[in-house]
């Protein structure tokens, strides 16, 4: 097929192939032997937006189903709020317009779970977390309702078709409704018992206030079952502060980064840490020199104001550090910078791997092995050994398993 | 896409191999093979006129840097007043992206225009007749 360059000139490229194109991604995972390490990536996507007509009829409402469907069928309506944005810059990453040329096999998996299964062969990744892509824009929906119908659907189909069928190898942090705390129950409760259901998830573009009163019910709930809560962020060119940004480039760098920085700082200052002790929370795609940032800042300010945060028996800083962090999109030009974060968030136990695939800005496991100054302990527990814990995968085979045992990640996780 | 020698003709088998890439006549501007010698892989660009050879190995994360769009610099155009003209593509400077997450490589040298100081390993080529060999 031909994607299109600079003035309307056409450049050649073969049909994709995911396998083919991280052949590389294949030959690093041979040359450092990431078979032998249990990898888990607790941040990758499909596009669910492909896959409409499988899960919108899982929809309860007859209405607001009907409006849906009729949407997706013929009009020109959209059903996802829609963001402007040029994460293929242009075509130079390819495989964003070309991804429609891949073949699979019609028989086999749904089409999704064929095409993570490459790429996690290709980088050795024994499991991947499934988060959605359009979906992450859901919190901006202008009706609630519809918040909650999406989620439910897109929840049911995910745990009753897609994950079920992919040899174990996907779970999730659903996506929760959360602009209506009741609903946002009532799937936790649903759907927190279902298999390969790790926790929930908050997408972060969004506009409440994550220390609201209506939420206390649903952090217990996800709390009593041993479950993960993680907050997944995303950039959004309509919040009206990034209206003054005119590159991509800025939106992106600062809106990832800023709604964690948001709903993180009120997590933290309104004492969550206190009131749910015994929940892990997650912080997912702000990459990490966000963390630094915010832990100096807030204990900058705790010192000071301590009247404003009275439910906190300790800095800012020490809830942030008993949270988790997720690699991607890891900012690695600075070593130095890089090495004092990962004291910072306490890395070893802390800090989870993720590659974001196939987002353009994904990450290969090689970014934390090559890393100089990490143990092998430390390297085993942010590629997998934390996650499997937290999340309790087994091994996949005999020399992950001695791995696991070696660095205390075994017991949980077998 | 490798292509392999002519029949009934030997490989150099100096500690500096010759390989042959294309024939000459095969190959227009804005074409692209990859060969592979020994342990290296190497993007062959037909630009201008001119062939241009480099590791296929990314600087960013080992990427295939060779294997993606072809397409011009973009620069922003200044008025004397410093006020911007916009955004135009160049008509003199070709880069070269590497499909995993888009670092740009200039064409002619194979630097990465975002860091200069980083550069891809660059390969001599060889036109011998129609025949275009890199040697590595
Ligand atoms: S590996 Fe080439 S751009 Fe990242």
């Amino acid at each position: 097929m031909d994607l299109i360059a600079d003035r309307g000139r056409r450049v050649t490229v073969e049909e994709l192939n995911t396998s083919r194109l991280l052949a590389h991604a294949r030959k690093q995972a041979v040359q450092r032997k990431l078979d032998d390490m249990l990898i888990v990536d607790v941040d990758a996507h499909h596009y669910e937006n492909e896959n409409f007509k499988e899960f919108i009829p899982y929809m309860e409402n007859d209405v607001l189903k009907q409006l849906t469907m009729q949407s997706i069928a013929k009009s020109r309506g959209g059903i996802m709020p829609q963001n402007v944005g040029y994460q293929d810059m242009g075509g130079r990453v390819t495989r964003y317009p070309m991804r429609g040329s891949e073949k699979t096999d019609e028989k086999g998996h749904l089409r999704d779970v064929q095409l993570g299964h490459r790429w996690m062969d290709a980088m050795s990744v024994d499991y991947s977390c499934l988060f959605p892509t359009g979906m992450l824009n859901i919190g901006m929906h202008p009706q609630k309702e519809m918040e909650v119908e999406l989620c439910w659907a897109y929840n049911r189909w995910l745990t009753e078709e897609v994950m079920p069928n992919a040899e174990n190898r996907f779970f999730s942090m659903l996506c929760l409704p959360f602009n209506d705390a009741d609903e946002a129950l009532r799937q936790v409760e649903t759907f927190g018992g279902r298999k390969h259901v790790g926790g929930f998830m908050v997408t972060t573009v969004r506009n409440t206030g994550v220390q609201e009163n209506q939420y206390m019910k649903v952090y217990r709930a996800i709390e009593e079952r041993g479950l993960v809560l993680s907050f997944h962020s995303g950039p959004n060119w309509a919040e009206p502060i990034f209206k003054t940004c005119n590159r991509f480039l800025s939106v992106h760098a600062l809106g990832f980064s800023w709604y964690n920085i948001l709903h993180c700082t009120n997590w933290v200052i309104n004492g969550m840490g206190e009131r749910f002790p015994k929940l892990p929370v997650v912080w997912i795609e702000s990459g990490l020199a966000w963390v630094p940032f915010l832990m100096q800042k807030l204990d900058h300010e705790y010192m000071l104001r301590p009247s404003e945060a009275p439910l906190l028996k300790k800095k800012p800083s020490e809830y942030m550090r008993d949270m988790y962090y997720s690699t991607q999109p890891m900012e690695i030009q600075d070593m130095q910078a890089l090495e004092c974060t990962f004291r910072m968030i306490n890395a070893e136990t802390q800090l989870m791997y993720s590659s974001d695939y196939p987002h353009w800005d994904f990450d290969l496991p090689s970014t934390i092995s090559d890393l100089p100054f990490l143990t092998e302990k430390a390297k085993h527990n942010i590629l997998g050994g934390t996650a499997a814990r937290l999340f309790k995968l087994p091994p996949r085979n005999e020399k992950q398993k001695a791995n696991l045992q070696k660095f205390g990640n075994l017991t949980a996780a077998a | 896409m490798a292509a392999g020698p002519p029949a009934g003709r030997k490989r150099v088998q100096n500690r500096m191999a010759e390989k042959f890439v294309a024939k000459a006549s095969e190959m227009t501007d804005g074409d692209r093979r990859i060969v592979f010698v020994g342990d290296h892989e190497i993007g062959v660009f037909r630009h201008e006129g001119r062939y241009y050879a480099y590791s296929n190995f990314c600087l960013h994360q080992g990427g295939p840097a060779c294997e993606g769009l072809t397409i011009a610099k973009v620069e922003e155009r200044l008025r004397p007043d410093k006020t911007s003209q916009g955004l135009y593509f160049s008509e003199t400077e070709m880069h070269f992206v590497c499909p995993w997450h888009g670092m740009e490589y200039d064409m002619k040298t194979g630097e990465c225009v975002s860091d200069r100081k980083m550069k891809l390993k660059k390969y001599q080529v060889l036109e011998k007749g129609d025949e275009v060999y890199v040697v590595a």
